[in-house]
């Protein structure tokens, strides 16, 4: 029997709070995010970024940078936003959400920088 | 005049209630009713037989037919198909005319479509195999409390299927010992746990005490990860009294969601706390506890399609579909349509599906289809290829049974989940691609890896009972 090994969950500590879809798995570089990017503007999901301080992250509400980039198609442009949004607000968490108006919920929503 | 006569005595069923010509109005409730006849019975006997017992028919003339327009009122058997592969057995259509029906009532209609026809003599055997519910009966009922939409919103959980698990073993632990286990699932990874149906208030965990440590597990395990949990707490019980009882102190412990069994416990009960749920803003998830019984038999009972357009109706967030993949029954094209019935806004007739009718669904919100029963890791890049994102994926062996335990099987499921997501959005194909997936996202996931060397050569293979024809 392989010997069994502790959950090393804890309160408190930053690395076990997670943050939603794609948190459990190794942090995304610029290229896998890159190509979840071009996923969201396959699906015409409409890309909006939002940043909190990281102890506010389970509120509903985390302020929107700017406005959502309604109709952006350019995988580039994204990402230079979510460059500078990070530059503006340093130590917090930025989320990426994929916005699809048909069904009237978010596509998808990932954390894709982590301010703590 | 000859048509206002009273003539006592018997006559056949087609005189009156098979009509051929008819075309059914957009207000008709449609039913499909897969028949084997009695020797000798025809086939138009029959099928009119099952419209005439199943609305205003019996089997003698009474003279107070003639104090109302039963041509208005009666049902119509009006058109009849082979059974691809079956001799014996041929389908029926019926319309009924909206009247018949009380609005908002799940209930009356299901008195009326599978009642007193079901033991009628004439008839060898009778399953009742699709209903078309048109939009303006759909209208007058709650439907799901909340739908996919507000859940997600609620739940804070986008973009992924959602991760449960049923806490085992299913009798038998103290309220204590069984919050453990939610909290040990909860804090590795999964976003909800829940209540074996069997699981009521037994002398070994009353209601209360389970409510109680489940909140505690449920709370701490936020605290710890950061995200939103829950865990349906079953609120099904001996009477409607009782179901409140529980479903306000679930409330009265900031629980996001409760549980109900809702052909055990029946639509009467399961529409009024539906309704309770939309009152207080609790998410309502739905087991389904002697659906087999009811729709496992090709030649008696009621489809499961038929069971979960009523469901929808009557008002639920989550549904238990069948895996396709896991221990249980469900062949797949056919669980593609019902999951199609629980989600989509407008169905289409697709017999490849079994889809009999067109079904629109107006503005009613969609639930979750539930997938549970026999699934761990290893099925994870069918499940998300099958269910897609608007889905619960509830692994219960598939956690617990991990040889770590509870929170290391959490983990482990949810990277595989989120593994399958990432490849399926940059376009591979899980399904052929499945074992390089996991094994990729296991070299990050020590529990992962473990759960993968224990599962390896689980898999249920059974020829599936219930076949579409």
């Amino acid at each position: 029997m392989s010997k069994i090994h502790d959950y090393p969950s804890r309160i408190g500590k930053n690395n076990s709070l997670k943050l939603g879809t794609f948190s459990y798995l190794n942090p995304m570089n610029s290229k896998r995010l890159q190509k979840q990017i071009d996923y969201m503007v396959s699906k015409n999901w409409d890309a909006a970024l939002e940043h909190v301080e990281p102890e506010r992250s389970n509120e509903n509400y985390w302020y929107l940078w700017k406005l959502p980039l309604f109709g952006e198609r350019n995988v580039g442009v994204i990402l230079d936003e979510v460059e500078a949004c990070k530059t503006a607000n340093p130590g917090h968490h930025i989320r990426l959400i994929g916005y699809d108006k048909l069904k009237q919920t978010q596509g998808t929503s990932m954390v894709v920088y982590r301010g703590d | 005049m000859l048509v206002n006569q009273y003539s006592a005595g018997v006559k056949d069923y087609r005189e009156t209630y098979w009509d051929p010509n008819y075309k059914p109005k957009g207000t008709d409730l449609l039913a499909c009713f897969k028949i084997v006849a009695q020797d000798g019975v025809s086939r138009e006997e029959a099928a009119a037989a099952v419209a005439a017992e199943s609305s205003t028919g019996t089997w003698t003339t009474v003279w107070t037919d003639l104090l109302t327009d039963l041509d208005y009122y009666k049902g119509r058997a009006y058109s009849l198909e082979d059974v691809s592969g079956d001799e014996k057995a041929f389908y029926a259509f019926v319309a009924y005319p909206l009247d018949l029906f009380e609005e908002g009532s799940v209930v009356n209609v299901l008195t009326s479509l599978v009642g007193n026809v079901f033991g009628f003599k004439a008839i060898r055997s009778l399953r009742l195999e699709d209903v078309r519910f048109p939009l303006h009966y759909v209208l007058t009922c709650g439907g799901p409390p909340n739908g996919i939409r507000v859940e997600r919103d609620v739940m804070n959980k986008y973009g992924r299927p959602m991760l449960g698990c049923t806490i085992k073993p299913k009798l038998g632990l103290s309220a204590k010992n069984y919050g453990r286990a939610v909290y040990e699932c909860l804090r590795g990874g999964l976003d909800f746990t829940k209540d074996d149906e069997n699981v009521n208030s037994q002398p070994f965990m009353r209601w209360q005490h389970r409510f109680n440590f489940v909140a505690d597990a449920v709370h701490l395990a936020a605290k710890e990860t950061g995200e939103r949990k829950g865990h349906y707490l079953n609120v099904t019980a001996p009477t409607v009294e009782e179901m409140y009882k529980r479903a306000e102190h679930a409330k009265s412990l900031d629980m996001p969601i409760i549980m109900h069994d809702f052909l055990t416990a029946g639509f009467t009960a399961n529409t009024s706390l539906a309704n309770w749920c939309r009152d207080n803003g609790m998410l309502l998830h739905i087991h389904r506890a002697m659906h087999a019984v009811i729709d496992r038999n090709p030649y008696h009972g009621i489809h499961f399609r038929v069971l979960t357009k009523c469901l929808r109706l009557s008002g639920g967030d989550h549904l238990h579909s069948g895996t396709v993949v896991g221990k249980l029954e469900g062949d797949r094209e056919a669980t593609l349509g019902w999951i199609s019935l629980m989600r989509d806004n407008y169905v289409k007739e697709d017999r490849n599906r079994g889809i009999f009718f067109d079904q629109d669904w107006g503005h009613m919100p969609g639930l979750f289809p539930v997938a549970s029963g026999g699934i761990h890791v290893w099925h994870m890049p069918a499940l998300v290829s099958i269910f897609g994102d608007d889905s619960v994926f509830q692994f219960g062996g598939g956690t617990l049974g991990h040889p770590w335990g509870n929170a290391a099987g959490a983990a482990a499921n949810r990277v595989a989940c989120e593994a399958c997501v990432e490849a399926r959005n940059i376009g591979r194909r899980l399904e052929t691609e499945s074992h390089e997936i996991l094994t990729e996202a296991s070299q990050h996931s020590p529990e992962l890896k473990a759960a993968m060397e224990t599962w390896k050569e689980i898999k249920f293979e059974f020829d599936v009972v219930d076949k579409l024809n």
